[in-house]
């Protein structure tokens, strides 16, 4: 599974802040997904992880670099045109917040139905209605649930129903933006688990951007972890939490909490000062595939 | 010892179109002075309107049922607005959630916690107000008090605005500091900053702090004494150690297995079977019986009583009666200390 789905090259974005002032969110970010992998984005709120994932999925245009999507350079609006079909059904986005990402006035059949009417596609299994229940079912709900509208159900709910909808487009590439932060502790897990469930079942690449550490380290093949608009390390999850290297990436990994009361109170976190932050550095390969940004060349 | 707080089986219903909700169920807690008690449940547990009954904050839609609450030794369950309102911020003050819908965005961090202070202090000097927002801002770790009181609310990050919030909630000296979800709109770094800000005002004021979260992380970091609700009740309650250690009623199990912390890997994650029951017609018997998978069939017909386990430790299963079948605890015990 070594194939290139998404190439991010230099990817930076800019938000002008009145006249004279520029905030860069994200700042010369590279990274690649392979197919079929989880990919996890990390870090704390305001470090640009959320803008990465829009210029992913088109929602903002980057102030500069690449993004490659299947080889199609999708920031280039001629080449976007030319392969909208595939980039608009073939990618897909859920949002933190489920009560504004679905309209309240739609029942749960009309909004998992709805990608499939807006891009003219036969419903493989006879009707629009019979889909949606199909797909609601695939996300563990009963589908009695297909004449609901979104205020009626809870949150776990809601975030299902988004995730039915994400889905029954059969997408190649799924970004989800904490998807899981609203959620209380126990749903969180069912959710988790239908995630790490449905990403088996239908092989798709999964951005996932996340603040709870404990939640990537169980979900991601691969993190990132952001701070001020830099990718500061990259490294298979497994590797990033037993060998953090950059120190900030120690201060996020010693600020899990862990839920045991006497470990918990004699846990002492690292304080990362921003001040001692460098935002010039260099990618350095410590070892094969965990790359760090680093001031110089040595070690 | 002297109770600060003191809340015995009471019972909070809101009225709806479709019924009666009966959101808290005959609960009782005691809160000792200078300690942190934690109140963990799901979302619809009751939890926050529980704080909101005693704090006498709730919608007009709401009634006290029954039970009463003693505070600082005087009863106030029959209370009304205007009395609650000499005792809010002297006796007990209250952190909200969402820091940044707590403040207000037109006026300067400076101008609402010395509002906080006048408020409680009438005819007081500008010079005492300003030197009291100062040791205020000090207190809660806002460092460079002079410059930082006249920025507003916008300028501060998610962790400045709770600490600002924080001394607003503690402008007249409180006994009693009633924090709902202090730290769940913040980041897991700013997260620990604030909890140990919580305790550490605490051991200097002697604050005692009821602390509600969802997040059981939360609760090992900062908290005396746990109480566990589901469906409205207190269903087990002890010191931290008690329910970390030796946790007793199935719900506390599912609450702590589900956490990410010890997922094994490549197994999926545990999780609570079904959803928490409305509290429209709450179910006969045990609310959580059909959800636990260690039910007895006396479950479904009668409510448990509390056991008590040690002097400390409480808890409300059919599991700890002596004629109840004998069940491994699928957490806690030796191996995590």
């Amino acid at each position: 599974m070594d194939e290139m789905l998404l190439d991010v090259q230099e990817l930076t974005h800019c938000f002008r802040l009145g006249r004279n002032r520029v905030l860069r969110a994200v700042d010369g970010v590279s990274f690649q997904m392979r197919k079929g992998e989880i990919f996890g984005l990390v870090g704390e709120s305001g470090s640009g992880k959320s803008t990465t994932a829009k210029c992913v999925m088109n929602i903002l245009r980057p102030t500069g670099g690449k993004i490659r999507y299947l080889g199609v350079n999708i920031c280039d609006p001629k080449q976007f045109r030319a392969h909208r079909e595939l980039l608009q059904t073939s990618r897909q986005m859920i949002f933190q917040d489920s009560t504004s990402s679905l309209n309240p006035r739609m029942t749960v059949a009309e909004i998992i139905s709805e990608p499939m009417s807006i891009h003219h596609i036969r419903p493989p299994r006879g009707s629009l209605r019979a889909e949606a229940a199909f797909q609601l079912k695939c996300v563990g709900m009963d589908p009695g649930y297909l004449d609901k509208r979104p205020p009626e159900l809870s949150g776990g709910q809601r975030q299902r129903v988004a995730i039915a909808r994400a889905l029954s487009m059969g997408p190649e590439l799924l970004v989800a933006d904490e998807p899981i932060a609203s959620l209380d502790v126990s749903i969180q897990a069912q959710i988790i688990n239908l995630f790490k469930h449905l990403q088996r079942e239908h092989g798709f690449t999964f951005l996932f951007i996340a603040h709870d550490l404990a939640v990537v380290r169980y979900l991601c093949d691969r993190v990132g972890v952001m701070f001020q608009g830099k990718l500061v390390e990259l490294a298979p999850a497994a590797e990033l939490f037993a060998r953090p290297l950059h120190p900030y990436t120690q201060a996020l990994l010693s600020a899990i909490p862990i839920p045991d009361p006497r470990r918990e109170r004699a846990r002492v976190i690292q304080r990362f000062d921003p001040a001692g932050f460098s935002r010039e550095g260099v990618w350095t390969e410590a070892s094969p595939g965990h790359l760090v940004l680093r001031k110089e060349k040595d070690t | 010892m002297s109770e600060l707080l003191e809340v015995k089986n009471l019972s909070v219903s809101f009225r709806t179109p479709q019924g009666e909700v009966e959101a808290v169920r005959d609960v009782s807690f005691s809160l000792h002075p200078g300690e942190v008690l934690a109140i963990v449940g799901e979302s619809g547990c009751g939890k926050s309107v529980l704080c909101k009954s005693i704090m006498k904050l709730l919608p007009r839609s709401a009634w006290i049922k029954g039970g009463t609450i003693l505070a600082d030794g005087a009863d106030i369950t029959q209370y009304r607005q205007r009395d609650m309102e000499r005792l809010r911020g002297r006796l007990f003050s209250m952190v909200f959630q969402d820091p940044l819908t707590a403040l207000n965005p037109t006026m300067t961090i400076g101008a609402q916690i010395a509002e906080a202070v006048r408020v409680h202090q009438p005819r007081t000097e500008k010079a005492v107000v300003r030197r009291r927002v100062l040791e205020l801002m000090d207190l809660v770790g806002i460092s460079g008090g002079e410059d930082r009181c006249g920025r507003y609310p916008h300028d501060f990050s998610g962790g400045m605005r709770q600490r600002a919030v924080m001394a607003v909630a503690l402008a007249s000296s409180p006994k009693i500091l009633f924090a709902d979800e202090p730290t769940t709109a913040l980041d897991v770094t700013v997260q620990a900053q604030i909890l140990d800000l919580l305790r550490e005002i605490q051991s200097r004021l002697g604050t005692a702090t009821v602390l509600v979260t969802h997040d059981l992380g939360v609760v090992a970091r900062a908290a005396d004494r746990v109480a566990v609700m589901y469906a409205g009740k207190i269903v087990e309650t002890g010191t931290a150690e008690d329910i970390f250690y030796d946790p007793r009623h199935p719900y506390t199990w599912g609450l702590l297995r589900s956490l990410p912390a010890w997922a094994r890997d490549g197994e999926p994650l545990y999780t609570i079977p079904g959803m928490p029951p409305t509290l429209i017609h709450p179910p006969r018997g045990d609310a959580f019986a059909c959800r636990n998978e260690y039910a007895l069939a006396i479950d479904y017909q009668e409510a448990p009583p509390m056991f008590q386990i040690s002097d400390s430790h409480f808890a409300a299963t059919w599991l700890l009666d002596e004629r109840a079948p004998k069940v491994r605890p699928p957490m806690g015990g030796e191996g995590r200390g």
